[in-house]
């Protein structure tokens, strides 16, 4: 009697997530998968083909005989979409590797403060995290440009001779990357790095490791799984990263997420974009799914945030 | 300590909060040039009190977040009992897939593929589309919240319940949520400014009239510095230092609870 | 090996966490290839101490020296001095080999290589060097972990509690084994334990420790036999306890003290007369017969091979003898006397 009950109160649970996500998530993801297919177009929609609901099994057949890949033939035989996808790679991969080398020494830093000390200490790597994500990188505009702030003190210290250019290059969206998403990289580094055995590291020093080395090869090692979560973690929205591009890099930036935005927005060719936006997640799908398990590390962090 | 970790706790520290500190600092500039020291002023503050589009667009904002952080709190909270506390049923797969995709998924895509399907229905762009798109992309966050405490959460408690007589309702609203409070609450904050900060989805699924705060500084921050935004990005910043305080103090306090 | 190991010394030795003393005032002399245990509860300082030894603390005061150099400033990696952890504290990301080398870099390759060998031959582990630490059972790893402590010939070998994660059967073993490793080196161990029984069958000389003091060191049957208060003497096992009052000066360690129930000697180190005192005696010890004190038997338990009697004196308190059975033994309820040797007897002051 309880079983039935509780069957259904299970089944009044699911539903609302269920019914909400399965509208605004996945039906919106199927459409836009099936715009991608569509011809290529800079019209306002209907998109051909359209599904006819009430063909039956005939309108089935037409319509999957309609759908073509002209728009992921566009993508991968031209160069500007190609140059595109292998930007964002490529500022997202250099990105993760300087977030791993710079993140690495503060998470460690983290988990070896006095006890009493490290929930401060975390919540001030969590506060920038919280702050606008606009408001972040705007301020970098600030300090990087010609007559901007870093310009000023290296020119006062007599370490440059002129302004460097900054700004609008490749250096400042890197900049960008790697100061926005260090907070990702350093949450599920510290969880990992704060749950080693210290015994392992006492058992090193004892057998006359010096401090560098226990680093090197007790902390190190044991903590590849927490590095492997928080590069994850980066990769994964810094392919797809429009605001930093936009705002810190300049007019030959090619990331996908700038190309989208612009196809969709001056372009107006919707296929396209949504071809785009395929793209995107084809790409980031490969470290979410290699990923998935040292995902669930940073998932214990999100509780702190 | 060693002088390594030191250096690398201050070089850190200080690079996640120069920009910041930075912004604060030319808020308070008379001068409209960052290069020029005119004097501490609070001169840009009544010039952003005056700026009518701007404020009319942080009160969308502030709507957006409040509507969009309560359904998404709502659905995620649910999506955290059925990810926690059930463990198999069909389409179990699926429903991960739903709750947590969104957290992976790019932005440009949430934002592109709401886009299509609202033009699709014929639904008209506004503050609505909004609030939808918002809760969506919220909900999935707000789970993970809830599901880590709730699997901190001591299983035998809800069974004690239902042992003493209690039904699955009964036992929801006395004992699970009651415990769940702190998480809920720290995932709706964490809900209301992951949607008061976005741009990127806000920009494809708003309409006219609908401008959003980061829209507007978007489109200003596109022209260059600007000390208004300066002083506006004080505000915000401290608005969300208080948000991060409470939220910590909650997470504090439940440890003793 | 040198003609003369070094020797340990600690001196004054002080460790304060706050206004708490987890280490206070120990003063020990080790002797050269000495087996020698620190024994006493959680939380008694015992551990604290090896890691002091070990360099893992600092102390607050106080020093430590090997031979004629000083220790007590070193960091661990300096100390020539290794650690057994009670973990284990194996390198799950390295092999057991790889373990066992990890302290000898300094070596070269090949050297380490035979050095490696050879310890593994020593803890019976040949053909695991290649293995994962979490592939092996618990005793292999307490041996790998051993292997690992000794492989650059410490001066010192410290174990904290080394067959505390062991079961009951395998513990025994590893206890005689632990010992001819240690004959055989020559080098000087500390041991934590918990466990007197562990200590009494491992030490050469034990050392009890009770709220961070050291509060007797002598060898096991001393330690039994002479416990110098309340304490030691019902950590090492049974022990009746007779409340009195200390007799005149006497020569020699020989005193009498007047109880409620009679006059009976023990043995004792300057204290006043009229000192109240407490008489120890093992149940062992106590001879029922025509002499000594008036008592009841109350209850008798054979036990194959021996007799637990309870014996309750005129106050109506109790003492437990226990002894070999023999026929004419006085069954339950009748009346007898008992009696002790003045050496079998340790008088502490109440």
């Amino acid at each position: 009697m309880s079983g039935r009950s509780r069957f259904s109160f299970d089944r009044l649970i699911r539903l609302p997530p269920f019914v909400w996500l399965g509208a605004f998530f996945l039906l919106p993801f199927a459409i836009t998968l099936k715009i991608s297919l569509s011809e290529p177009a800079t019209a306002i929609p209907p998109y051909l083909p359209v599904l006819d609901w009430r063909g039956g099994l005939d309108g089935w057949s037409s319509f999957l005989e309609a759908l073509n890949l002209d728009n992921y033939a566009t993508l991968y035989a031209d160069p500007f979409y190609r140059d595109a996808a292998l930007g964002s790679l490529g500022y997202a991969a250099l990105a993760s590797l300087i977030l791993v080398a710079v993140g690495t020494p503060l998470a460690y830093a983290l988990s070896r403060a006095p006890a009493r000390w490290q929930p401060l200490l975390l919540a001030l790597v969590i506060v920038p995290f919280w702050t606008s994500f606009l408001i972040r990188i705007y301020a970098w505009i600030a300090i990087l440009k010609p007559e901007g702030l870093l310009n000023l003190v290296l020119l006062r210290l007599g370490l440059i001779a002129r302004p460097l250019t900054i700004l609008n290059t490749d250096a400042a969206v890197i900049i960008g990357l790697v100061y926005a998403y260090l907070p990702f990289m350093v949450l599920p580094l510290y969880a990992v790095m704060n749950r080693l055995d210290p015994t392992l590291r006492d058992a090193a020093a004892d057998l006359g490791a010096s401090p560098t080395r226990v680093f090197w090869s007790v902390t190190l090692p044991l903590s590849l799984p927490g590095i492997a979560a928080g590069a994850a973690l980066c990769f994964i929205p810094m392919v797809g990263e429009f605001i930093i591009p936009d705002l810190l890099g300049s007019s030959e930036t090619l990331m996908l997420g700038r190309v989208l935005w612009t196809e969709f927005f001056s372009n107006r060719d919707w296929p396209l974009a949504s071809a785009v936006a395929v793209l995107i997640l084809a790409i980031v799908i490969v470290p979410v799914v290699l990923f998935r398990d040292s995902l669930r590390v940073g998932e214990g962090t999100g509780e702190g945030r | 300590m060693t002088w390594v970790t030191r250096t690398a706790l201050v070089v850190g520290l200080g690079f996640l909060y120069a920009p910041i500190v930075v912004l604060i600092g030319y808020s308070f500039n008379a001068s409209p040039l960052v290069t020029v020291w005119g004097g501490f002023s609070t001169r840009w503050y009544a010039t952003l009190l005056a700026d009518a589009p701007l404020l009319a667009s942080a009160w969308v904002s502030l709507e957006v977040a409040i509507l969009a952080s309560l359904i998404a709190t709502l659905l995620g909270t649910l999506a955290a009992l059925v990810l926690e506390r059930q463990r198999r049923f069909r389409g179990r797969a699926l429903f991960t897939g739903l709750v947590l995709g969104p957290i992976v998924m790019p932005e440009v895509m949430i934002g592109l593929s709401l886009l299509l399907m609202f033009i699709g229905i014929g639904l008209d762009r506004g503050m609505l589309t909004i609030v939808i798109a918002h809760a969506t992309f919220c909900t999935g966050f707000v789970a993970v919240v809830v599901a880590a405490r709730l699997r901190g959460l001591d299983r035998s408690l809800e069974e004690a319940a239902a042992d003493l007589g209690a039904p699955p309702l009964r036992v929801l609203t006395t004992i699970t949520l009651p415990l769940l409070a702190p998480a809920v609450i720290a995932g709706a904050l964490l809900a209301f400014t992951l949607s008061l900060d976005d741009l990127v989805i806000a920009s494809f699924v708003s309409g006219p009239g609908s401008t959003t705060l980061p829209m507007r500084l978007y489109s200003r921050v596109r022209l260059g510095v600007n000390p208004e935004i300066n002083a506006a990005s004080t505000l915000l910043v401290g608005l969300v230092s208080v948000v991060v305080l409470v939220s910590s103090w909650l997470t504090a306090r439940r440890g003793g609870a | 090996m040198s003609d003369v190991p070094p020797r340990l010394t600690v001196r004054e030795l002080t460790k304060s966490f706050g206004t708490y003393r987890a280490v206070d005032a120990v003063t020990l002399d080790l002797e050269p290839g000495e087996f020698f245990c620190l024994l006493g509860p959680s939380g008694c300082g015992k551990s604290t101490l090896l890691r002091l030894i070990a360099g893992f603390e600092r102390p607050t005061s106080g020093q430590i020296r090997l031979g004629d150099q000083d220790l007590t400033g070193l960091p661990p990696h300096r100390r020539p001095v290794n650690m057994m952890f009670q973990s284990y504290a194996l390198f799950p990301h390295m092999s057991v080999a790889g373990n066992i080398g990890y302290g000898l870099k300094d070596m070269g390759r090949t050297a380490a290589a035979v050095r490696v060998a050879e310890l593994l031959r020593l803890v019976r582990l040949e053909g695991f060097g290649e293995r994962r630490p979490e592939t092996l059972s618990g005793g292999q790893r307490q041996r790998v972990a051993l292997a690992r402590a000794l492989a650059r010939e410490p001066q010192l070998l410290l174990l904290d509690e080394p067959l505390g994660a062991l079961d009951r059967g395998l513990r025994e073993e590893t206890q005689g084994e632990l010992r001819t490793i240690q004959r055989r080196l020559g080098t000087a161990f500390v041991v934590v334990t918990h466990d007197p029984e562990e200590a009494m069958m491992l030490a050469d000389r034990i050392g009890v420790m009770e709220a961070g003091r050291l509060v007797q060191v002598a060898p096991p049957i001393a330690l039994y036999r002479r416990p110098v208060n309340r304490y030691v003497a019902g950590l090492l096992g049974d022990v009746n306890l007779l409340p009195g009052r200390l007799g005149p000066d006497a020569a020699g360690e020989v005193r009498t003290v007047e109880t409620p129930h009679g006059i009976v000697q023990g043995r004792t180190t300057s204290l006043a007369e009229g000192t109240p005192v407490v008489v120890a005696v093992r149940p062992e010890d106590l001879v029922l017969g025509a002499q000594g004190l008036p008592a009841t038997v109350t209850e008798a338990t054979f036990l194959g091979d021996r007799l637990r009697r309870t014996l309750r004196l005129p106050d109506g308190s109790f003492l437990r003898a226990s002894g070999p059975p023999a026929e004419g033994d006085p069954p339950a309820g009748s009346e007898t006397r008992v009696a002790f040797s003045a050496d079998a007897a340790a008088i502490f002051p109440a």
